[in-house]
């Protein structure tokens, strides 16, 4: 059995956290852009933190769950609903065959993930289940997800006793906390933070930046330059996911998920991984800070969140345990 | 033996590092930067995820779950995978040319699939032959591979027919091979670009239903060879 698509979104797509293994042959990791809220997702109804997720924008599609099946929704609030029903966040639910999941106003966030506990059935390319858009490969047959994509379940389970008479769906009484979203970027010096001199470097930290609207899973640009005038050119080198680079009138750009491999620009800085999950879920318009941290900051921070994740998941599948049953 | 040149690393974030030689477009340090590649690999693919070999800098990302299993009490995990860098650069074998393949690729030369050829040939003052001739003599080294899945870098190209890039990009189709500078590269997929065009390859630079997907490697060595437009359409 399955899920359907019944409408168009303006770029929902599979992902997982990623291909790696590939970059010295040009083929970027894509994945995720807020990896944190996909682990959540799925560790709600019991996944790895590998398994496949629907990321979607704004405004999202609508699904028609063609089987008795558990979702978690994680990310951006963009008002979901079942069969007309507002449902929570970050919760467990499980929704009975013939319902539609649809989303209706932007709350809050930029990226919202679907995990299923039926798990996506999405071949893998290269090791990974993620959209790689211009190579037209991985995800569902290499792109963005369609109407009339019929997608099938790996699994299927019986909620028979959760899920009594005609009631549509069940939320499932337990729920996390979202974690704190800071307002400023934590980043560290890139490779070449010295190319920019004392302004620049004074106004990378002071100046508060706009998102502007060339913002997308590939970058994103910000509208406001600091003071630059590019002398020397960097030969190509590895970027990632997170690198500052710093375009030669002064402007900044951001390499998100969908960035390419190397670049000539100067990586002036490198957001802290743990800080990429709140900066995925800025909206173009939105403002933000960037604050330098040591890198034993990052790395801790990292670190907590992935435990973070590892408790949620053993939580999640010692309480799952006696709900379902697989068929 | 110490590695043959001065190198510096540096933190590309918390999960990865950059190992920088002189930035400077260079046979020999892409070659010392190739080597180091292979060793890291043999020696570290335990808690290395990926790397990018670029013309003068290797980019290493590492597995911070992995790594952390390891590393010592007290330091961060960029001194740590740092240091296992630091303790193999004395042991790169600069002098290893085993990896080293040569790779034959036909071009069609003829004007409709060389959309710059004419421009080209007259800003360097020759024929369109003649940069057939010359760009078809040599023997490229693949500095690296980025910009695009499977997109190789290549050089350098002889002094006659070297053109800085083109100031507005172009829509560039797939097998397109180009010059930018001293560097010559396919495209492997339509896309825009600002490299000259002076041909097109039959020959598919991306495969995907070949696993890995890409033929060339940082370090090949490259020769072009021309082919009429009758071999190209029945390649």
């Amino acid at each position: 059995m399955s899920i359907k698509i019944i409408k168009n979104g303006v770029l929902d797509t599979i992902q997982d956290p990623g291909r790696t293994g590939y970059r010295h042959l040009g083929i970027n990791p894509g994945g995720v852009m807020d990896p944190l809220s996909a682990a959540i997702a799925n560790a709600l109804v019991g996944n790895s933190s590998r398994e496949a997720v629907i990321e979607i924008h704004f405004p999202a599609l609508s699904l028609l769950l063609q089987q008795d099946c558990m979702l978690a929704i994680a990310g951006a609030d963009f008002s979901a609903t079942l069969n007309g029903q507002p449902i929570p966040l970050m919760q467990p639910v499980i929704a009975a065959a013939g319902s539609k999941l649809q989303f209706g106003r932007l709350n809050t966030g930029a990226r919202g993930y679907i995990a299923f506990r039926e798990q996506l059935g999405i071949p893998l390319w290269l090791g990974s289940c993620s959209t790689h858009i211009k190579a037209q490969l991985g995800g569902w047959q290499g792109k963005a997800l369609q109407k009339g994509d019929t997608i099938p379940f790996r699994y299927s389970f019986r909620y028979n006793s959760i899920l009594p008479g005609n009631q549509p769906f069940t939320v499932l009484p337990w729920r996390t906390a979202p974690p704190v979203v800071d307002d400023t970027i934590a980043v560290l010096p890139g490779p070449e933070y010295d190319w920019m001199e004392e302004p620049a470097k004074k106004a990378f930290e002071q100046q508060v930046f706009t998102i502007s609207t060339v913002a997308d899973r590939m970058g994103f640009q910000l509208t406001e330059p600091i003071p630059f005038s590019a002398e020397r050119q960097l030969l190509s080198s590895g970027t990632s996911f997170g690198t500052v680079q710093l375009l030669p009138g002064g402007k900044l750009i951001i390499l998100m998920a969908d960035h390419q491999v190397s670049g000539g620009y100067p990586r002036v800085a490198q957001v802290a991984s743990g800080a990429q999950p709140a900066l995925a879920q800025k909206q173009p318009g939105s403002k933000i800070k960037f604050r330098f941290c040591t890198m034993e900051y990052a790395e801790d921070l990292l670190l907590k969140q992935e435990q973070y994740v590892a408790v949620l998941q053993t939580a999640c599948r010692y309480k799952l345990e006696p709900v379902i049953n697989r068929t | 033996m110490p590695f043959a040149f001065p190198y510096s690393i540096s933190p590309l974030g918390d999960t990865a590092l950059v190992i920088m030689l002189e930035n400077r477009m260079d046979i020999d340090l892409n070659k010392a930067i190739i080597a180091l590649y292979h060793r890291l690999q043999q020696t570290l693919q335990d808690i290395i995820e990926d790397m990018v070999p670029g013309y003068c800098s290797l980019t290493v990302y590492y597995a911070p779950g992995k790594a952390r299993i390891r590393k010592p009490e007290g330091i961060s995990l960029f001194t740590y995978i740092s240091s296992l860098v630091e303790r193999n650069m004395p042991l790169v074998n600069n002098a290893d040319e085993t990896v080293t393949r040569l790779v034959r690729i036909p071009v069609c030369y003829e004007a409709e699939y060389a959309p710059d050829i004419n421009t080209l040939a007259e800003a360097k003052s020759i024929t369109p032959a003649k940069v057939t001739a010359l760009h078809s003599a040599g023997t490229y080294i693949v500095y690296m591979i980025g910009f695009l899945p499977g997109f190789a870098y290549m050089g350098p190209v002889d002094e006659r027919i070297a053109l800085p890039r083109k100031t507005v990009p172009q829509p560039v189709q797939s097998g397109s091979v180009g010059i930018a500078g001293a560097q010559t590269g396919i495209y492997p997929f339509d896309s825009p670009g600002g490299w000259h065009i002076i041909g097109r390859t039959p020959v598919k630079m991306f495969d995907p239903a070949a696993n890995p997907p890409v033929t060339l490697r940082a370090g090949d060595q490259i020769q072009f060879y021309p082919i009429s437009r009758y071999e190209y359409q029945n390649y």
